[in-house]
């Protein structure tokens, strides 16, 4: 703040403060004037307005020293913390620094926790309630927003408590997912299939995993498979973690819009493609949390329940 | 002496102008030297003004009534940035014209979420907020999918924005029109999204 501006503040906040207090001072009546009226009561002002009157009495005494200690209270307010210009108050006071202070705090209590689960395998973890239930509270905050709560997933969103995984279960590779982030890139065959050609496969992956399926349709789908999809999802299905690549022949479907049916779902993705985005978390949380959340993660799959 | 104040008391337009004065002292200290001071006037480092289609998704979120339910202003406490992030700064805001922070939070503040979630996660919250999060309450908005932005006003919203100090180029506003061409009102809002609050990072 330049010195301009902050001699602007501490002049108009002196001369309010100041000044009110002149006005009180000012305008202060000590002693009743004049004499006591007939029937020996205090004078009135001598207004009159529809026969009500008022008494000329000064100002009580307990409202007048509650206004000059409001004015004592923002001159001691105002010696301790920032308000007068550029002065920054006896107290050093700023918004960053009890900020700071209380971040400080927070951690000398939790980082002597956060270090000893931190030297601790997450599989070891996975088996700790109280870990869990600190990787279930930091997992609430910051996955259940897409995850859901428990790890129940979304349409276009995997489920976490199952046992299937796109990119592997075991606790190395949920740490590397929620290091990294994944992208999974399923590209758009709607041009390349045809119309014939997406609802042919769609009966061919329908068929995978024994779903009801028009056989001849799936025959005629099992050709464009081979040559379209068996590199990411292998020949016989069963999918590519290196890819992300979903089995397709479990009862597991990662995009499923609950208004269509499994059918239209799986021509939807064969003819637009799917792009699933996990964000990378290790640029937004310490791996001290993301080593407590990977242990909540990977118990959820491991015993089914929270 | 005494009964001076009735002269002011007695004179409803001098007592007007007295307090009128009287109230002008608060703004004055308060708010005035706020227009002219670094902290509140100079962008922080990296920012620069929304391109024509954040700027129209800008519009959109307005346009929505986002800010009645979300903030945009992550507060110094410790409760506020272990959810959030890095708590606002006044630079952040500069090019803001009106300032979304918003005073009420029914849903979660909006300040940091540029690269939270994923632009599927957007649509697929904004389409339908409770087929990703159950107990949301927050409204859906299936038309954002069908509408497309109206580019005729963007380069006029641009030269306004100029006007009030939001450093946009000749380049950026010949272009404007061009720029939001097609682009459908989802893919806009979730363009504006996308970069809030990017600037500051803090690791949580």
């Amino acid at each position: 703040m330049s010195t301009f501006w902050s001699w602007w503040i501490i002049v108009i906040t002196v001369v309010t403060l100041l000044g009110s207090l002149w006005l009180l001072v000012a305008n202060r009546k000590t002693t009743i004037s004049g004499q006591p009226g007939a029937d020996g009561e205090a004078p009135t002002t001598g207004h009159s307005y529809d026969g009500i009157e008022e008494y000329d009495n000064p100002l009580p005494a307990w409202w007048f020293w509650k206004f000059v200690g409001t004015v004592v209270f923002a001159a001691v307010y105002l010696a301790l913390y920032p308000g007068l210009g550029s002065y920054q108050g006896l107290l050093g006071w700023t918004q960053e620094n009890q900020w700071e202070e209380s971040v400080a705090a927070a951690d000398a209590k939790m980082d002597a926790q956060y270090a000893e689960y931190a030297s601790r395998t997450i599989d070891d973890l996975a088996g700790d309630p109280a870990a869990k239930r600190m990787g279930r509270r930091l997992y609430n905050n910051n996955c259940s927003v897409c995850h859901g709560v428990g790890g129940s997933g979304a349409n276009g969103f995997p489920n976490l408590a199952d046992n299937d995984w796109l990119y592997g279960g075991h606790p190395e590779a949920i740490q590397a997912t929620l290091n990294g982030g994944r992208q999974g890139v399923m590209p758009a065959w709607g041009a390349a299939l045809g119309d014939d050609g997406v609802v042919n496969v769609t009966e061919y992956v329908l068929s995978l995993s024994d779903e009801p399926h028009n056989a001849a349709q799936a025959a005629a789908g099992s050709e464009q498979f081979a040559m379209f999809c068996a590199s990411c999802h292998m020949p016989d299905g069963s999918g590519m973690q290196a890819l992300g690549a979903p089995n397709l022949t479990d009862t597991i479907w990662l995009y499923r819009q609950a208004d269509l049916t499994l059918a239209e779902n799986i021509r939807a993705t064969l003819r637009q493609g799917r792009n699933g985005i996990m964000p990378s978390q290790s640029d937004k949380l310490r791996p001290e949390k993301i080593h407590l959340i990977a242990a909540y993660v990977y118990g959820l799959s491991q015993t089914g329940t929270r | 002496m005494p009964n001076k104040h009735a002269i002011i008391e007695k004179n409803i337009g001098l007592m007007i102008v007295l307090i009128v004065v009287a109230m002008s002292f608060g703004g004055l200290a308060q708010i005035v030297p706020l227009f002219f001071t670094g902290e509140t006037t100079e962008p922080i480092a990296g920012l620069k003004p929304l391109p024509a289609v954040e700027l129209e998704g800008r519009d959109i979120y307005i346009r929505e009534g986002c800010h009645v339910c979300h903030t945009q202003m992550v507060r110094p406490l410790r409760a506020e940035t272990e959810r959030y992030g890095h708590y606002s700064v006044a630079g952040e805001s500069v090019y803001e014209h009106p300032f979304l922070w918003g005073s009420k939070r029914t849903g979660p503040d909006l300040a940091r979420v540029g690269g939270r979630y994923s632009d599927d996660w957007h649509r697929a919250h904004l389409y339908d907020p409770r087929s990703v999060v159950p107990e949301s309450n927050m409204p859906a908005f299936p038309w954002l999918f069908e509408n497309r932005v109206d580019g005729s006003k963007t380069a006029a919203k641009m030269i306004g924005l100029r006007k009030v100090g939001v450093p946009y180029t000749d380049e950026q506003i010949a272009s404007a029109q061009a720029d939001v061409e097609g682009v459908s009102e989802i893919d806009a809002l979730l363009a504006y999204l996308q970069q809030l609050g990017t600037l500051l990072q803090r690791k949580r």
